[in-house]
Formats: C-alpha cells, structure tokens, sequence
C-alpha cells in the first residue's frame, strides 16, 4: 500500500477527533477525542517514518505516546476532582469563563 | 587602590548614606541619621583626599584616568557607559563639593534638631551631594545629563522641603521649571555632539573636537550656546537667575549647600570641563562672558536694595557666580575655579552665620528689623564679619586673591576683555557696599528687640512661628519649620563648622599667591592643555597691580558703607528719595520676574486656555468619546464570543486553524 | 493480502474512531477507543513499525484504557442528555471537520512530496524492532527521552494533587463526594490527619 493511504486515513482520524470534541459534552469523551487525534498525528508520524526509512519519526511517536499519558493522567484526576465537588460533568454547565 | 577606586567610593557612599536613611527612617533614631548623613559625606571627603593622592603620584600630564563599571546602551554605534573621569578638575570639584557638604551637614546636625522632617532633611541632602558628584564625576555626557536633572530634583526637593509652606513649594517648582529649561538646553547639545561627533565620551570629544570643527563654525557655535543655556539656568545667570532668590524658602543648610557652594557652580563646571568646544567657539564664549559680566553687574545693584538678609547673599551669590562664569569663558579657567573654592567657603560661612541670626529672629529674615547682634552673639558676629570680608575682597582675604586673579587675566587679553575687567572692578566695588550695608545694619547698633532678648536671658527669642514672605501664621508640623533652631553659640557641631569655613575663608587664598606660590594652578593648569587660551599668564607685577587696585576698591566701598549705613543712616533715605526710580528698579529685580512673565507665562497661559477650551473640547474630548465608544462597541460585540462554553472556545480555535490553513494552501499555490 | 489487511485494519480504525464520536454512553464510547487502538496498531506492523505498535497494545489499549474504564465506572457512564445550549454548534462542528480533513489531504498529497505514492524504500529487517529504537531513544534522543519520564512524573504528582484532596468530612460520609464549593481546589485540608487519597 503506497503512503497516502495512511496519511489520508490519519487526516480523517482528526477530523473526526476534532468533531467529536466539538460535538460533545461529557469530559470523559472530549478526552477520548483527544486520543483519537493524538494517535492520528501518530500514524502519520510512523507512515512518513516508513516513507523516508527513518526510525526516528518513530521515536516521536512514542514521545507523543507519552505525552498522551501524561494528558489523560491530569484530565482524569480533574474529572475526578470536578466529580467529587458534585460539580456536572457537563462541559457546557461549567461556564464561570463567560464574560 | 587607584584614583578611579577612591573615585567610585566617593560616588557610592552619599547614595548609600541617602538609601540607609531613607529607608531606615522608622527605625534609625534622628541624631544617628545626622550622624550617618554626615558620616557619609565626610568619609567621602577623606576618599577624595585619597583619590587626589593617587592622582599627584602620576606625571602631571597623565593625571587623567577613565574608568568604566558596566555599559548601560550600546546599540548602533551608539556606546554609552557607567563611566567616570577622573582628573585635575574632577577631583578639585569633587574636594569642594565633599568638604564644604561635610561641614553643611554638620552645621544642619544642629541647625535643624528641632524639626520634624529630620530624617527627611538628611537622605534629600545626602542625594543632593550624590548628584553633584555624579555630575562632575561623569565620564560622558549622558551620565552628566543625569547628574545634571538629579541635582534639579534634589534643589526642587530641598527648596519645597518645608512643603505646607505655599511659597516654598512655589519657590521649589520655579527652581525646577528653570532647570528643566536648562536640562532641554543640555540635551540638545549632547545630541548635536552626538550628531557631530559619534560620541558622548569626554575622552572622545575632546579629542576629537579640534579636528572636526574649524574655529567660530557655526554647530559648534551652537552646541555651546545650548551648553550655555543648561550652564546658566543652573548657575543662576540671566535672564534665567529668577530661580535662586526664590530658593531661599528652604532651610538656611540649603541655601549654604545648594545655592552658595554647590549645585550653582555647575554651570562654571560645565564650561570649564568643555574649555575646548569654547576654544573653538569665541563667539559663544564672548558671549558668556557678557553674560557673566551682566549677572554680576545687575545682581550687585539689586543686593543693595534687598532688605530680606538671605536673599541679599543670594543675589550676591549671583553675582559671584557672575564672576566665575566670565573667568572660565574668557579663557582664566584655573582663576575661575580658584574663586568657586574660595566663594564656596566664604559663602557657605556668611549662609551659616546669616541662618544663626536668623534663628535668633525666630525665623524674621527682615534685616531692617535687626541691628545689635555684635553685642548678642558675638561669635557668629565674628563669622559674619570674616565672610564678609572674604567676599568683599578685603587685603589678604582668600576672596581678595581668587576674585583679582580673574579681573588680571582678562585685563592681559585686552580689547573688550580689558573693559569686562574694568566692569569686573565697578562689581567688586558693589559687592563691598552691599556686603558691608548687611554687616552694618546687622551688627552695631542699640541691640532690636530679639537681640537684647538674647542677652538679657541666655536664650533664643520665641516668637510666633510666622513665614518670613508672606508675614503669615504657621503651626510648627512636619511640612513647617521646627518651633526652635539653634544658634552656633550654643550648638558645638554649628561652631565647628563655621570655625572650620571660617579659617577656608580668611587664608583658603594662600594657596596662589601670584609670585610667592603656585599650588592651585599648577596642579589644575594641566587639565586645560588643549586650550591655548590657558597658556596665558599674566606677569606677577600685573596681578599685583590688579590686586592693589582691588584692594584699594574693596576699602572704598567698605568705606562708602560705613559712610551711608554706620556714620549718617540718614544719607540712604535721602538717596532713595533723589534717585527713585533707580532705586525702584533695583528693589524690583529689574523687574526681571514680571519680564518673564509677560513674555513666556502670560503667552504660555494664553495658549494654554485656548487649549484647555477649545481645543481640549472639540478635538480631544471627540477623540476620547469616540475612542470609548468604539472600543465599548466592540467589546461588546467580543462580549458575545465569551459565552463560558469551553466547546465553542474549541470551536473558534478549530476554526482559526481552519482558516490558517486555508489561508497557506491558496498563497501556496 | 497486504491491501485485506490495510483495509480492515483502517475500517476498524474509523469505525472506531466514530465510535467514540458517535456513542451516547461513555462506557461504549471508550469500548470503540480500544477498537480503534488496536487497528491502529495493525497498522503501524505494516508499516513495518513493531515496536511502535506493540507499545500501542501495552500502553494505550492495556493501560491507559483501564484507567479510563475505571473512572467511567467511578464517576457513572449515563447518557448525555439530549439539552443542547449552543445553538449551531451541532451543525458547525461537522462542517468544519469536512473541512479540516479536505485541507489536511490536500496539504499533504498535493505537496511535492514525490515518495508519497510509493510504498516506502526497502528497509532492512530489524527496523522499527525494540532494538533499533531503543538504541535511538538511549544514545540519540537520551535528553527527550529523560525529559518525558520527567514530565510523565510531573504528571502523575499533578493528579494526586488535582483529585486526591480529601473533601471535608463534616460536609458529607466518608467515599462519597463532598458538597460543591464548600472547597476549592487549592484549600489545604482543614486537619491535618486527613491522609492525601491518590486518585487510583
């Protein structure tokens, strides 16, 4: 299979990330939008990876790998945390930002 | 340790002085901030006598060191440095202006004990005497400027000092608004040097002035002028001397520190220190000169018409400063000099013991009121009479040496020079009468009331705490005056100051006696090198000449006081009466204040209202209202965007990094 | 077969993927997570990236996964309900996820990048092995490489912090959530013997 298979593929991964973030509402999803995202930036990092021959792309994407566990560490001991406050875990109640 | 080392101590510890004091005021009790002050300027004095030894172990023609702490700006051929320069005239400038503020602080230990603003009163003098040897300590013309303002603000501080008082902080905003005028004047020469000559270092400029000017061109002509303004608002020259008389409102320490020793000599600082860019520019120079020899002129006629006794000495101080100015401009730059150490002594000591009389007059500075005094306080009686004589040119006197070594120099260059002597001459004349119409209206006599007070108890009189201007009633709170000063009879650290003034006073002028030593202008003559104006000297039989007409014109007109004042009082009334509008041109000030006022504030003011009803109203108040209303709609608008939903937050980012997107693949293609 | 394998390996991925998207409990929504993990994974072993894709089963399907089990099991996986506040939202989202995806692809395949129809060139047999990455994660990228264990340990202190503070116990029982804003998040617990409870 020639490289733009998986690139395009990896460009409509995003995309559906980025819908999902914006379409719902419960934080616990948003995260796993992030994921989604996270992980279609890793697919394209290993295709070019495998384009040019080079396993240091690959290194990336395991440093994003990292970097995912780190968000979801944090983003769930805020759920957490906004649980236990009996706060909605509601992204759309949570709206002391308003100006 | 090197000259520059000693230098740089000299520098920090008034500052340090003034930050402990400033900073400590809640803890440090009064009479150790007087201590610390003191201390303070005295160990920098002691540096500057260090930094003078160093400076004599080098070879006379070396005796110049730069030195440099860190660069503050270099950016486009532009370099500008924490840097001083050490030389001859620094150092002898940094001596005075340490020595005569060691003993200004001890005079205010005792002077102003009793006043709430003590601590106060110390840290703004101590960073008065920083500013002062930031100015003549400074390597280039940026650190000058800034020495140069920070003396403006240190004067305008310590002339508001007692700031409840209206007149004084009236007095202290002229003073600065004068400076300013002065400071603009400076920095557009510093630029116009700059422009010119690539550089704001003294080394630089000096060197390389002769070269890139030809003599009498015009920038440089300009550049001098505009030096001159910053010189003369500073040292009190006409047409910008308005200042210094007003400035009499603060303490009596500060009118001996700022306006008699110090700050005013600035201004023949600054001249001496750019004798070259003056070499090259005689029409500037001349016109100095004239300058000098006017402020000198008019300024004695209006001291004798003054009846508030410290602003008598202030426009003598003027007047002196007169002399000083047209020495340094005409080329008699050690001369000069020799007679600002010379007048900061005497004049130092004549504030001292005025400030002590005036104690005793509970704060009363009207000297028609005063007479007896010999008899009350005989000791300040004594200081005053010493300065007097100092300044009045009196046979042997230090004043007597250093004021005919300048009329000297400018008789031996002759043409109109000869002439400026001979108006030199109609000056000193002046100044006796003047100074010996204070002596003799304060000092003999049937003893005024205060006086006798004094005698008869011991003790200081205590009137109502009044403002001697405006005749007005005061409390005695921190922004007023103490309720009780001190006389130096009676406060030691006040008698050893003027003692110590007084002995500057009488034999400071032996140091250049001319055929007998050479102490002064031989260690300063180096310095001025480049000028071939300072190789003239003239013979030791024409300064003695010069000297014995001084002298004989220094006993005529002590005689001629003593004639109208102490013999027939009667003789001035009759004098006033003959010659009215003379004598009101002087008591006036020659009108010099109400001058200004007509030709700068009144058009100021005028253009000011237009501004404030027209122009403020149409056009700014329009530009404000529409800025609000503009701004208020469209954060209005924003307003909208700010929902609180974090996902349409998400969604404007996505957005935007849609667009961006969009944005590089279309100017891609 | 490569082609079968690609494209069920990207079938899954997507359908994963809109899964998560598209399913209303969160329980489901993290099931069609790990669905899409593993495709992905497939698909980084064809492009001949082993380790990669074994990290991707261990770490993110195995571990990370649990976790998110477990606190949508904490915190209750109920549907979303069907109260929509922005109005537009719902019909913006999708149109610029069209767009961002037609943009990514043209960025990418209209860009003269000429190897990008190929398959790749020939590799040798040990790429992407745990070996070769290791040795490049060890020697070549040593700093990277410490400075993520640092942020990874910065992160797990972050979330003890974040959710391991006790809420005051006058306020409610002991386990159960404390009353809202009584406590912010940056208040010190009122006594000292209430011992920090780290989030797992």
């Amino acid at each position: 299979m020639s490289i733009e298979w998986y690139i395009v593929l990896s460009s409509l991964l995003f995309a559906v990330g980025a819908m999902g973030i914006l379409l719902r509402r419960s934080p616990v999803v948003i995260l796993l939008c992030l994921e989604l995202m996270l992980n279609a930036g890793n697919l394209a990092l290993v295709a070019f990876s495998r384009m040019v021959g080079n396993q240091e792309g690959q290194v990336f994407a395991l440093v994003v790998m990292v970097i995912a566990a780190c968000e979801v560490v944090v983003g769930l001991g805020l759920i957490v945390a906004i649980f236990r406050r009996k706060l909605p875990l509601d992204v759309d109640e949570l709206r002391e930002l308003r100006g | 340790m090197s000259a520059t080392t000693w230098a740089w101590l000299v520098l920090l510890l008034p500052l340090l002085g003034s930050i402990a004091i400033s900073l400590g005021f809640r803890v440090i009790p009064a009479r150790v901030a007087g201590v610390i002050g003191t201390a303070a300027i005295g160990l920098a004095f002691l540096c500057a006598v260090a930094a003078l030894l160093e400076l004599l172990g080098d070879e006379p023609e070396s005796r110049h060191h730069a030195s440099t702490l860190w660069t503050y700006a270099s950016a486009g051929g532009l370099d500008i440095d924490l840097g001083i320069y050490v030389d001859q005239l620094s150092t002898f400038m940094i001596l005075v202006v340490t020595g005569v503020s060691t003993l200004i602080h001890l005079y205010s230990f005792g002077y102003m004990k009793s006043d709430e603003g003590y601590h106060r009163f110390f840290a703004y003098l101590n960073f008065f005497v920083f500013s002062m040897l930031l100015l003549v300590l400074a390597g280039n013309f940026v650190l000058l400027i800034a020495g140069w303002a920070f003396v403006g603000f240190a004067s305008y501080a310590l002339i508001s000092f007692w700031y409840r008082r209206t007149t004084a902080t009236k007095a202290g905003m002229k003073a600065f608004v004068i400076n300013v005028v002065g400071d603009i004047g400076l920095v557009l020469a510093a630029f116009l040097i700059f422009r010119e000559l690539g550089s704001f270092d003294y080394a630089t400029v000096f060197e390389q002035a002769p070269e890139v000017f030809t003599r009498g061109e015009w920038t440089i002509t300009a550049i001098c002028l505009l030096l001159l303004v910053g010189a003369f608002a500073k040292s009190a020259q006409i047409p910008f001397h308005t200042w210094l008389p007003d400035a009499m409102e603060g303490p009596t320490p500060v009118s001996s520190l700022i306006h008699a020793a110090t700050m005013v000599t600035a201004g023949v600082y600054l001249i001496a220190r750019t004798n070259i860019l003056f070499y090259l520019a005689p029409t500037a120079a001349d016109i100095a000169a004239f300058v000098g020899l006017a402020t000198l002129l008019v300024a004695g006629t209006i001291a004798i018409a003054m009846t508030d006794l410290k602003r008598a000495i202030a426009y003598s101080t003027m007047s002196q400063i007169g002399y000083m100015i047209m020495g340094v401009s005409i080329g008699a730059y050690s001369a000069g000099l020799f007679h600002l150490m010379t007048h900061a002594f005497f004049k130092a000591l004549l504030f001292m013991a005025a400030g002590s009389i005036i104690s005793a007059m509970a704060n009363r500075q009207d000297i028609d009121r005063m007479s007896g005094f010999w008899k009350a306080m005989r000791f300040t009686s004594l200081m005053l009479l010493i300065g007097g004589l100092a300044l009045a040119a009196f046979p042997l006197t230090s004043g007597f040496f250093s004021k005919d070594s300048i009329l000297a120099y400018a008789e031996l260059r002759g043409g109109m020079y000869f002439w400026m002597a001979m108006g030199g001459y109609v000056g000193a004349f002046l100044t006796a009468l003047y100074t010996f119409r204070l002596i003799f209206r304060v000092l003999p006599g049937k003893p005024c009331e205060e006086a006798q007070h004094l005698i008869d108890t011991g003790e200081l009189y205590h009137g109502p705490a009044i403002n001697p201007a405006t005749e007005e009633l005061e409390d005695a709170d921190v922004g007023f005056p103490g309720e009780h000063h001190h006389i130096a009879e009676q406060s030691w650290p006040m008698a050893v100051a003027m003692a110590l003034l007084g002995v500057g006073a009488l034999f400071a002028g032996l140091v250049q006696v001319p055929g007998v030593d050479n102490v002064l202008f031989g260690f300063l003559e180096p310095a001025f090198h480049d000028s071939p104006l300072a190789e003239i000297h003239p013979s030791v039989g024409a300064e003695w000449r010069g000297l014995a007409i001084g002298g004989a014109i220094s006993l005529l007109g002590i005689a001629t006081a003593w004639l109208l004042w102490a013999r027939s009082p009667g003789l001035p009334a009759a004098f006033r009466q003959r010659f009215r509008p003379l004598y009101e041109l002087a008591v006036n000030k020659w009108y010099f204040d109400e001058a200004i006022d007509f030709l700068v504030v009144r058009p100021a003011l005028a253009i000011g209202r237009f501004a404030n009803s027209t122009f403020e109203r149409f056009v700014v108040d329009g530009l404000v209202t529409g800025t609000k209303e503009t701004v208020g709609g469209a954060s209005g608008l924003v307003r909208l965007v700010q929902s609180g939903f974090v996902r349409s937050y998400a969604l404007l980012l996505i957005a935007g990094f849609a667009g961006l997107a969009l944005y590089f693949l279309l100017s891609s293609s | 077969m490569e082609e079968i394998l690609f494209f069920g390996a990207a079938i899954g991925a997507l359908g994963g993927a809109i899964g998560v998207v598209a399913l209303r409990n969160p329980f489901y929504s993290v099931l069609a997570l790990i669905v899409h993990l593993f495709s992905l994974a497939v698909l980084f072993l064809l492009l001949s990236s082993a380790f990669i894709a074994a990290a991707q089963v261990v770490v993110y399907a195995g571990a990370v996964m649990v976790l998110y089990v477990f606190v949508v099991a904490y915190v209750g996986g109920t549907d979303e309900s069907a109260w929509n506040p922005i109005p537009g939202q719902r019909f913006l989202a999708p149109l610029l996820g069209i767009a961002i995806f037609i943009e990514l692809a043209i960025a990418v395949l209209a860009s003269s990048l000429l190897a990008l129809g190929t398959d790749g060139p020939e590799v040798k047999a040990g790429f992407g092995d745990p070996a070769a990455i290791g040795t490049l994660l060890l020697e070549k990228f040593l700093v990277p490489f410490e400075a993520s264990s640092i942020l990874l340990l910065l992160a797990a202190v972050g979330a003890i912090v974040l959710a391991g503070r006790r809420v005051p116990e006058g306020a409610s029982g002991a386990g159960s959530p404390g009353t809202p804003r009584d406590s912010e998040p940056g208040d010190p617990a009122p006594d000292a013997h209430h011992a920090e409870v780290p989030i797992q």
